[in-house]
């Protein structure tokens, strides 16, 4: 009893120093600005955390939990049946269990083994160096990987210690020349580094880095051009046909080109690097394809700058450059990243088949193997990498939103 | 006197699916330097066409317009705008809305200078706490204070308003018709506004022009309004010749801008 009196007495001190002046917690804006930032979901409890209108707060959030998570369970029951229904000889569907067995490497307890060969193929201590994954799964390999790196680095150490020990010795000695020879021994070997297969993770950011690389490069040929479509006619009128001509052509059609240009241009790279003439060409395809809609929507948006805008450009009498710079640059800031945005989702669509036949490290090259094993483990793994690279794509989609929006200002035109 | 301003024959043609449209035809007007004429006329009457061809924002179909003995070609800073939106850019600060065109004319003065320039009219115009914030955060009244800062700081030949406080509510017209008097009373530029508010046209002008309805419009009469400056809105009020000018401006919008026949309709006749 008399802890629920203390208990109620520091809260409404808290409350008091809550609401000291100064460090005032303004619900409105924080839920504006979360807004803002493409985390809607989470100004409710923004405003929750000010009291303001708690119990509409609540239902909203409820609503916002619950549809969602109904939806989703609704989609993993469909998943189900149809896992159930569609079997062929050597492969199903694979059920949602599996697929998080494919992803974990463990089996959700009380629903049985999802593959019950999997464990019978395997002795106990196999199991053990992998903290109880099971190394066919995904993170089970990554594990295993992890493992078989430390032990490589072990003996690299060891063997290190080794020749320096050595060397040492042999200067104590006096024969420097052999002592010289050790140190570089150990050296060579200090500096290798370990040449395991690539993970699902390695993999993840690998994809990453390709995108990053076409998107980037596309965003420098298309802004410019597009800058150009947009205030000159004449250059617009030349290069639309092109535009419109390549705009559609799918990346699969690309690829072969694109290939021709990185053997031509790009030296084969040693085989420990992560610049391999792939990644260029997969990166190459993204670029092609993600490319339009940035070119598109610039030169929409520069062609259509506020007349006032331009006007005060015109009364200022500023240069072309200063024109672009502070006049239409700005101005069409939304048109271009609404293009972005629409690039970067083109682009990471695109990457995946890229990636499969580029034979670039990434999701795609994932899928493209796991395909090949052909077994219903694998094409649980496929399912998972379904869920991450759906993931990803969405997380850029929300990362260009947010940029989106703020360089979007509001309406000024009273 | 020499005229400062000159307006020959000055007229805008618009080529239309269905003809030409002449909006404006034969309009003539000089100003002296320093003077403050205000433009009366009916909505769409050709108002903003004029004063756009003037600012060299608007292509001139016929006539000339010759200020400070050049003709005048494309837009320049010599002759600032400002409209009836005040078109600052959403993107840039006061501060920087500002001194855009004070780079652009001051070019040889020091960064310091420049400075103290778009401080000096910023502060004028009552926005010296303001200079750091966005357009999108002022009210219509203070952006309109910026579109007045602005134009003055380019310390032009002329300064062109159309319609500067149309959108604005009684109370912020009052502030602003003497943020404008206050800046034109220092610096005395001649200047050119547009406005449907007679009231305002006698508070601010020298002489109030009207306009004839279009199509082919021209000026039809001009009022010499004779108060002595500074003004002071109530003691104008009080004055008979307020009513008599007032009389005046309104009795010709209402009768007789549609007796006066356009020289183009003239020329048809003859
Ligand atoms: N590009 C154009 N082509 C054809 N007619 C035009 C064009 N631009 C303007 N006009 C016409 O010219 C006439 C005069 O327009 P203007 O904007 O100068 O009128 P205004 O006197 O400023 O009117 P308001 O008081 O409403 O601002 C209008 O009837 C308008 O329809
Ligand atoms: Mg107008």
């Amino acid at each position: 009893m008399s802890a629920s009196i203390v208990d109620t007495a520091t809260n409404s001190a808290d409350e008091k120093a809550f609401r000291k002046p100064g460090i005032r917690y303004n619900p409105n804006r924080v839920a504006h600005n979360l807004n803002k930032l493409g985390l809607g979901y989470f100004s409710p409890f923004a405003r929750l955390i000010g009291r303001d209108e708690p119990a509409k707060q609540v239902r909203e959030i409820l609503t916002n939990t619950l549809l969602p998570v109904v939806a989703f369970a609704v989609f993993i029951l469909i998943w189900s049946v149809l896992a159930s229904i569609v079997k062929t000889d050597s492969v199903q569907i694979p059920s949602p269990h599996q697929s998080w067995y494919a992803l974990t490497g463990k089996a959700i307890p009380l629903l049985g083994h999802p593959f019950p060969d999997s464990v019978d193929g395997h002795s106990k201590p196999y199991f053990a160096e992998n903290e109880g994954l099971d190394p066919k799964s995904i993170n089970g390999f990554a594990a295993a990987e992890k493992a078989n790196a430390q032990k490589y680095y072990v003996s690299q150490n060891e063997r290190v210690q080794k020749f320096k020990d050595r060397a040492t010795a042999a200067e104590k000695e006096g024969d420097s020349e052999k002592a010289e020879k050790y140190r570089g021994n150990a050296e060579m070997f200090a500096s290798k580094t370990y040449q395991g297969n690539k993970t699902f993770y390695d993999q993840i950011w690998i994809s990453l880095l390709t995108i990053l690389i076409g998107f980037v490069i596309a965003t420098l040929i298309a802004i410019p051009i597009g800058v150009l479509c947009g205030i000159s006619p004449l250059f617009n009128v030349a290069v639309n046909p092109l535009i419109q001509l390549f705009k559609p052509v799918s990346p699969l059609a690309w690829f072969p080109i694109v290939f021709v240009l990185t053997t031509w241009g790009i030296d084969t790279p040693p085989s420990d690097s992560i610049w391999q003439r792939a990644l260029w060409t997969s990166a190459g395809v993204v670029m092609l394809c993600s490319l339009w809609p940035t070119l598109i929507n610039t030169a929409v948006g520069v062609a259509s700058v506020d007349r006032d805008h331009l006007n005060v450009a015109k009364v200022l009498k500023l240069g072309w450059f200063k024109r672009i710079w502070k006049i239409v640059l700005p101005a069409s800031l939304p048109l271009i990243f609404t293009g972005l945005r629409l690039s970067i989702g083109v682009g990471w669509m695109v990457l995946i088949a890229a990636d499969m036949m580029a034979q670039n490290q990434g999701l795609g090259k994932f899928v493209w193997d796991m395909y090949q094993n052909g077994d219903t483990m694998s094409t649980a793994q496929i399912i998972v990498a379904v869920f991450v690279i759906g993931g990803i794509g969405f997380f850029l989609d929300r990362i260009m939103l947010v940029f989106q929006r703020l360089v979007t200002f509001e309406d000024q035109s009273i | 006197m020499s005229a400062y301003f000159e307006a020959i024959n000055l007229g805008k043609t618009y080529k239309t699916p269905s003809g030409d449209a002449v909006i404006v035809d034969g309009f003539e007007l000089t100003m002296k330097k320093g003077e403050f004429v205000c433009v009366l006329g009916h909505s769409g009457c050709g108002k903003s066409t004029v004063l756009s061809m003037v600012a060299g924002l608007n292509e001139i179909s016929t006539g000339s317009v010759i200020l400070d003995g050049t003709e005048i070609e494309a837009a320049s800073p010599d002759r600032g705008v400002v409209f009836q939106s005040p078109c600052l850019l959403p993107w840039m600060t006061t501060w920087d809305n500002v001194m855009l065109g004070v780079n652009q004319v001051y070019y040889h003065a020091s960064k310091q200078e420049r400075n103290q320039i778009v401080e000096y009219y910023l502060t004028v115009v009552g926005l010296a706490d303001a200079m750091k914030k966005r357009p999108g955060e002022l009210s219509a009244g203070m952006r309109q204070r910026v579109g007045l800062a602005r134009a003055f700081a380019l310390s032009p030949k002329m300064l062109l308003l159309d319609e500067p406080f149309g959108m604005l509510d009684k109370l912020t017209k009052f502030e602003l018709q003497q943020v404008l008097l206050d800046l034109w009373n220092r610096e005395r530029l001649t200047a050119m506004m547009i406005t449907h508010d007679v009231d305002e046209a006698i508070y601010l002008a020298d002489r109030v022009v009207m306009m004839t309805n279009g199509p082919a419009a021209r000026v039809g009469e001009i009022v010499e309004i004779d108060f002595e400056r500074p003004r002071d809105r109530r003691e104008l009020m009080l004055d008979p010749r307020y009513i008599e000018y007032r009389k005046q401006l309104i009795s010709f919008l209402e009768e007789r801008v549609y007796l006066l026949d356009s020289p183009s309709n003239k020329t048809l006749a003859a």
